[in-house]
């Protein structure tokens, strides 16, 4: 028992960036946009909220500052893709190569700096024992993340505006019939989708692995995109996949190391595999995607025409 | 023609003949310097492999002052890329060009076909040509005496290890490290977590973050970052450092260093070229040449613990004591050696894990 409650915070801090930027991309995938660039907009978070971070040597600024970071890059984004009308597809991955060079570039006087981020947790609980170290013992992001996604359950199930969102994301031109303003929804959607990468980037440098170094993101934005899809666009599904990414990859470190023989090649390769599998599987099934999939995803909408 | 300037030009030459004669050699190493190029694998940074072979390059300007120029190009991605970072320095007329990667040995050997004239440096390579050498260093002399160092100051008996990708270079650093280790103390193990990346921070965190959850009190890697030494000096455990000397990420955790040093072979090469003797050899230099290296020790470190591991490494160099020498059991109890020491080829072959390492190596 002794070896699962480290095993369970450790999953929980490797799941966590995944389930940030996981959830910012669900919303903008819900709006009918699909924003390739979270590798870069995190990589560019992640140096900004660290070098603010390490400045003034207050981590929520970090944050904060790394959530506004990914919201201007998302901006921009937004503005080629809905207002120029182009390709996003291409955008996207030209914002992801563009962080990995831009966060690499600017972060080249704090490469190798590192930083103490203590760990918060939530009184009185954190004292269960067991389970009580590995679940409210961690930082406070974390418990952000729960909140986030209970929200945007909520937002997207309870709400009008969530209802909105999702036509907008099902049907732009019957929006925009119905009077709503397609542009500047989608806007929105792309800039809290921007500030939840922001955030998840911030959490990598900031509290995952707290030091700056070139890249550090390593491939999680990507993840976090595949984990959409994984989800079925399911806030608590992201959730669920969040921890079993992040998790697998901790299981596998555990097993290796008590001298179990996994080929650790092959879990690095699951999260994707996986995905693969469950859009292979919606793909087939007609209702899923009637219910799930946000129709107009990846398409264009230009209300002049 | 005036007496005067005929007086003049007199004394002209008598000062000029002596200030002639001298000028010869001066002139002589006053040709043109010999431009040298670099190409990284990935940015300077401040620690690790490229980190490394900076400060060779550095080192060997300083030594041959005047007579070479250095430029670099860092951050080249192996491939296509390379061919043409390595192409245009040829072309830019750089007379020597180190290629500091694996991944670089076949655009090398390509772009030294097309330029018989300009001699290469091809680091971790096994490929040469006429104007082609190479080189590596032998690491694993270094992770014995880092096993030495484990074993004395490992408590739990258990120490940790991060591990990037299960090739030969990897295990022969795992399996000296093992034998190090258990030739001081026969009751520690060595446990192994992949993180299947040369570089990939929060992997080689959570991957030495695990280890340290199981009671390893001493954790190393053979990763890029300085992920490792800093999850152990959060943890307040021990961590032996790799590429670089990283006491700056870990001043009270980091008990030692194993490090490379390209500096004098660098400069060895470069005389060859200036000199006309240049040898188109297979370098895979260790303790001895100095081109891997024990160093950084920790304040935690014990005087008589440091003693030893020098010790160790005078015989090292002395050549009394192989890392690899016979009897060699694997982790399954099979012997591997039953008389003398492993050949470089054995080395370079090497698939398994010595007795003393407590995880199975996965099945390719």
């Amino acid at each position: 028992m002794d070896a699962i409650a480290p095993l369970l915070a450790a999953t929980i801090n490797a799941g966590t960036p995944l389930m940030l930027a996981a959830l910012g991309l669900l919303i903008n995938e819900k709006s009918g946009v699909i924003n390739l660039g979270s590798e870069g907009m995190m990589l560019m978070a992640a140096i900004v909220g660290f070098a603010v971070a390490v400045q003034t040597g207050n981590a929520g600024l970090g944050f904060v500052l790394g959530a506004l970071t990914g919201m201007v890059m998302a901006a921009f984004f937004a503005w080629l893709t809905v207002w120029l009308g182009a390709n996003q597809v291409a955008c996207g991955l030209a914002l992801s190569l563009f962080g990995v060079g831009a966060s690499a570039y600017i972060g080249i006087p704090f490469s190798g700096s590192s930083l103490v981020v203590a760990k918060t947790g939530i009184p009185f609980l954190k004292d269960i024992p067991f389970v009580g170290p590995a679940l409210f013992e961690q930082h406070y992001m974390v418990y952000v993340s729960w909140v986030l996604c209970a929200l945007v359950t909520w937002f997207l199930a309870r709400t009008r505006a969530g209802l909105v969102l999702r036509a907008v994301g099902e049907s732009p031109s019957s929006a925009h019939s119905l009077g709503y303003n397609v542009r500047l929804i989608r806007l929105g959607a792309l800039m809290f989708g921007g500030a939840c990468c922001g955030l998840a980037g911030a959490f990598i440098c900031l509290v995952y692995t707290p030091m700056w170094v070139e890249n550090i993101v390593a491939g999680r934005g990507w993840i976090a995109l595949a984990l959409t899809t994984f989800a079925t666009w399911r806030p608590l599904r992201v959730m669920l996949g969040a921890y079993l990414f992040g998790g697998v990859t901790i299981l596998s470190f555990h097993a290796q190391a008590l001298g179990v023989p996994v080929a650790s090649q092959l879990l690095a390769m699951m999260p994707y595999l996986a995905t693969i599998i469950v859009l292979v599987l919606i793909s087939r099934n007609a209702n899923w995607i009637r219910l799930n999939m946000p129709a107009s995803l990846g398409k264009n909408f230009n209300p002049n025409s | 023609m005036s007496g005067n300037f005929l007086r003049k030009a007199l004394f002209a030459a008598a000062v000029a003949t002596p200030l002639a004669s001298l000028s010869v050699p001066a002139q002589a190493a006053d040709q043109e310097p010999l431009k040298i190029g670099f190409v990284y694998v990935s940015p300077i940074g401040e620690a690790g492999w490229t980190w490394q072979q900076d400060i060779g390059r550095r080192q060997m300007e300083e030594a041959l002052k005047g007579r070479v120029v250095t430029q670099y190009v860092e951050n080249v991605p192996e491939g296509a890329d390379a061919e043409r970072v390595i192409r245009d320095l040829a072309q830019q007329g750089n007379k020597l060009i180190f290629t500091t990667s694996f991944g670089y040995m076949n655009q090398t050997q390509k772009v030294a076909k097309q330029f018989p004239d300009v001699k290469f440096v091809h680091s971790t390579g096994y490929k040469t040509a006429p104007n082609v050498a190479t080189t590596n260093a032998r690491f694993y002399e270094a992770r014995y005496l880092a096993g030495v160092l484990a074993g004395k100051m490992t408590k739990s008996n258990v120490v940790g290890y991060v591990g990037a990708h299960p090739i030969p270079e990897v295990l022969q650093g795992i399996n000296a490290f093992a034998i190090g280790m258990r030739s001081v103390n026969p009751q520690a193990q060595v446990r192994v977590v992949w993180a299947n990346s040369w570089y990939d921070p929060g992997k080689e965190r959570d991957a030495a973050v695990t280890l340290l959850s199981q009671g390893a009190d001493v954790v190393t890697h053979h990763t890029d970052s300085t992920a490792t030494v800093q999850a152990a000096e959060e943890a307040g455990k021990y961590a032996i450092a790799y590429h670089s000397d990283m006491h700056k990420f870990g001043p009270k955790a980091q008990l030692a260093a194993v490090t490379h040093h390209w500096g004098d072979y660098f400069t060895a090469k470069a005389k060859e070229v200036l000199d006309g003797t240049w040898k188109n050899d297979s370098t895979w230099g260790g303790l001895k040449s100095g081109m891997a290296a024990l160093e950084g020790f920790g304040p935690e470190v014990p005087a008589d613990v440091k003693e030893l591991v020098l010790a160790k490494q005078a015989e090292i160099i002395a050549g009394t004591l192989q890392p690899f020498a016979a009897p060699l059991k694997d982790s399954d109890g099979k012997v591997r050696l039953e008389s003398g020491y492993l050949d470089d080829n054995a080395l370079n072959r090497m698939d398994y894990y010595v007795e003393g390492v407590a995880s199975k190596l996965p099945k390719q």
